[in-house]
């Protein structure tokens, strides 16, 4: 585990156009059976233009920029070794079926304890025109294994 | 939909048992993109020394405070959701696992309030500090 990651912010990830059955399926995945989630008509009731997605839906955007950490040549991280110990999402507005979204990745914190390295990273979650959406933040766990 | 009688620290806004199944950690697989072969395969899960194949933790935290939505009525009112994964969850081959929430009111203000979130599995409780803030109306 490298701890100069500390302080590196990534590109911001390919737009991710959130699609209406994608929420759907989603949904259904986490016993989420609520109509806002499955029906546009509920939705828009609520005053959303699309179905509404689950609030962890979110991790799928972070996830991308998860990606980009683990692809880093000087990361020292290896997916198998690697333990999800905490998540939290900030939301300023749910996601919703048609949004537009990029996630811009942060390290924020690289911690030893034993043999192990607690990383801390934050996933800014924008839509198409650059407003806040969501920040996802994670604490991995990173054991130290063969390279 | 949420009655301002519901908002007393304390009380008990939802609850529910969700069943899992080996096919629901494949769904949740396909759904978030999620295919570490330890939330599916018996044969990994041994080799990486767990005790089974367990639920994906992020699966068990989207469940969770699902259990909160039908009460909100909007999810939109969801401002911030953190847990801890503490203990993993084992999903049998044959009888899948049982995971029991409870949302209990933890703490209000003016504009929020916390909802502590309490998820279990047998006798043992799964998620650490599980707490959902959401906005008032």
């Amino acid at each position: 585990m490298n701890p100069e990651l500390v302080g590196r912010v990534f590109p911001p990830t390919a737009p991710y156009l959130v699609g209406r059955e994608k929420v759907r399926e989603f949904a259904r995945a986490v016993f989420a059976d609520d109509p806002q989630h499955l029906d546009p008509a509920a939705a828009r009731a609520l005053g959303y233009a699309d179905v509404v997605a689950p609030p962890t839906f979110a991790m799928v955007v972070q996830d991308q920029t998860l990606q980009q950490l683990l692809a880093q040549p000087d990361s020292g991280i290896v997916l198998q070794n690697v333990l999800h110990a905490e998540q939290r999402f900030r939301y300023t507005r749910p996601i919703v079926a048609g949004d537009e979204l990029i996630g811009i990745l942060s390290v924020t914190g690289v911690r030893a304890i034993g043999g192990n390295a607690m990383v801390t990273s934050e996933a800014e979650i924008r839509d198409a025109a650059g407003d806040h959406v969501v920040t996802a933040t994670s604490v991995l766990v990173v054991g130290e294994g063969d390279e | 939909m949420i009655a301002v009688g519901d908002i007393v620290v304390g009380s008990i806004v939802a609850e529910r048992t969700v069943h899992l199944t080996r096919e629901a950690l494949v769904r949740y697989a396909g759904a978030s993109g999620d295919f570490n072969p330890i939330h599916y395969s018996d044969d990994v899960a041994a080799s990486v020394g767990l005790p089974g194949v367990l639920a994906h933790g992020m699966l068990t935290m989207g469940l969770a405070v699902e259990t909160i939505v039908p009460w909100l009525g909007d999810s939109g009112s969801i401002r911030e959701y953190g847990v801890r994964f503490t203990r993993p969850v084992v999903v049998d081959p044959v009888t899948g696992a049982e995971l029991r929430i409870v949302a209990k009111v933890g703490a209000i203000d003016d504009e929020s309030a916390r909802i502590d979130l309490t998820v279990t599995s047998g006798e043992t409780t799964v998620l650490g500090k599980a707490q959902v803030r959401v906005r008032l109306p």
